[in-house]
């Protein structure tokens, strides 16, 4: 049992996705404006690594070693599509807000690196525990970007004014703001662990 | 089809959407490879080469084979597989018939499956260019068009990355700013001169 925490905690801060292993960025950038995104953008993409990495670690003795990447892909597509058309059906706001973000989710590398990485190596157990680790980690580093975000670039959080009189810095609502947030966090973290060594 | 259409796709997939510093596509291979120009040129063709030829072949593989079965629900894993064969197939094609290409560009080539920009492109092509799953007039033009800019704006940012972090190498700056962080506030401060080119509307 403590294995298997340690499997889950581990994608939270010792090996965050974001933070730590710098995968998959792209989303994490992009829909960060406001935390609801970001939350159902990490939602989302806790869901496909969960059951991408348990299916695929199922299926790590029958699938060939040389057409592994392709399977992997189809694999997490497919559970792609289906978040797809669970978003369009019953969350028609996040999904018209993520855009072309939600099928972006089959190339986000934090998904096909964990499955190439883990998934294939390791129990079924094993798998799902990490996958929701990282899905974890993932959510956590979203929410904290988009918090920040929201915070500077509207002034709001989850649509609550938090501080009153407080002029927003448009920036932070741009990409150039998201970029810059990753910039510096990373730099703290950075900090971080050199003070920790 | 017109002039005017085709000038205000360019100018938009170049400058005001670029693809890294607007829409954070292929924004890992942007920051892990931009060190150097040379390498950075490389997956810059690499990649201008494997959105334009894929978004001939996801608008085909669309309008022909998707919309006539009534499958659009199946887009993203067409696409990605397609690609993805794709991507596998050149490399093995530039491997036999000109090593020289293939050690210049090789190595990054399978890199470029998992990179956001193909498929982000494709899929902004059909919710672009297509009305209700119906194309509208012109649109496999526009489509390989805008395959073409989106490269072009990626290699701009892409080489213009690789001069800044050239230089700074000669540079001293605080060692836990060194690499990553400091490329994303390059990147962060580039978007935001991007922003100029905001007033170019048509």
């Amino acid at each position: 049992m403590n294995r298997l925490l340690k499997e889950f905690l581990k994608g939270i801060i010792k090996e965050n996705p974001t933070f730590v292993l710098i995968l998959g960025l792209c989303p994490t950038l992009a829909v960060s404006t406001t935390v609801f995104n970001g939350l159902g953008m990490g939602l989302a993409a806790t869901f496909v690594l969960v059951c991408s990495n348990m299916i695929i670690s199922c299926l790590s003795r029958i699938i060939p070693d040389r057409i592994r990447i392709p399977c992997y892909i189809v694999v997490i597509a497919t559970f792609v599509t289906i978040t797809e058309l669970i978003m369009k059906a019953y969350a028609p706001a996040l999904y018209r807000a993520l855009g072309i973000y939600v099928p972006l989710i089959v190339v986000n590398c934090v998904v096909l690196g964990r499955a190439e990485a883990y998934a294939s190596k390791q129990t079924v157990l094993n798998s799902f525990y990490d996958g929701l680790g990282m899905g974890v980690g993932f959510c956590l580093a979203l929410v904290l970007i988009s918090g920040i975000r929201e915070i500077l670039g509207v002034g709001r959080l989850l649509g609550w004014t938090l501080i009153r009189g407080f002029e927003p810095v448009f920036m932070f609502a741009l990409p150039s703001g998201a970029l810059l947030v990753i910039g510096l966090l990373l730099g703290f973290f950075n900090l971080f662990k050199k003070k920790n060594k | 089809m017109n002039i005017e259409q085709f000038l205000s796709i360019f100018i938009s997939a170049v400058f005001i959407n670029n693809v890294i510093l607007s829409r954070f596509l292929g924004l890992c291979s942007f920051i892990a490879i931009s060190k150097q120009t040379r390498p950075a040129l490389a997956m810059s063709l690499a990649v201008m080469f494997v959105i334009t030829t894929s978004s001939i072949i996801t608008w085909l593989i669309y309008r022909f084979l998707l919309i006539p079965y009534n499958l659009t629900y199946l887009r993203t894993i067409s696409f990605i597989l397609v690609i993805a064969t794709f991507v596998q197939l050149v490399e093995i094609v530039v491997k036999k018939i000109s090593p020289p290409i293939y050690r210049l560009f090789g190595i990054y080539l399978p890199l470029i499956t998992v990179n956001c920009a193909v498929l982000g492109v494709a899929v902004l092509n059909i919710d672009m260019f297509f009305v209700d799953s119906r194309p509208l007039a012109g649109s496999f033009y526009y489509s390989v068009f805008q395959g073409i800019c989106v490269g072009l704006g990626y290699s701009l940012a892409m080489l213009l990355m690789s001069g800044i972090r050239e230089r700074l190498d000669f540079c001293d700056v605080p060692d836990v700013f060194k690499d990553f962080p400091l490329a994303f506030i390059i990147a962060s401060i580039m978007g935001l001169s991007f922003l100029g080119f905001n007033g170019f509307r048509f």
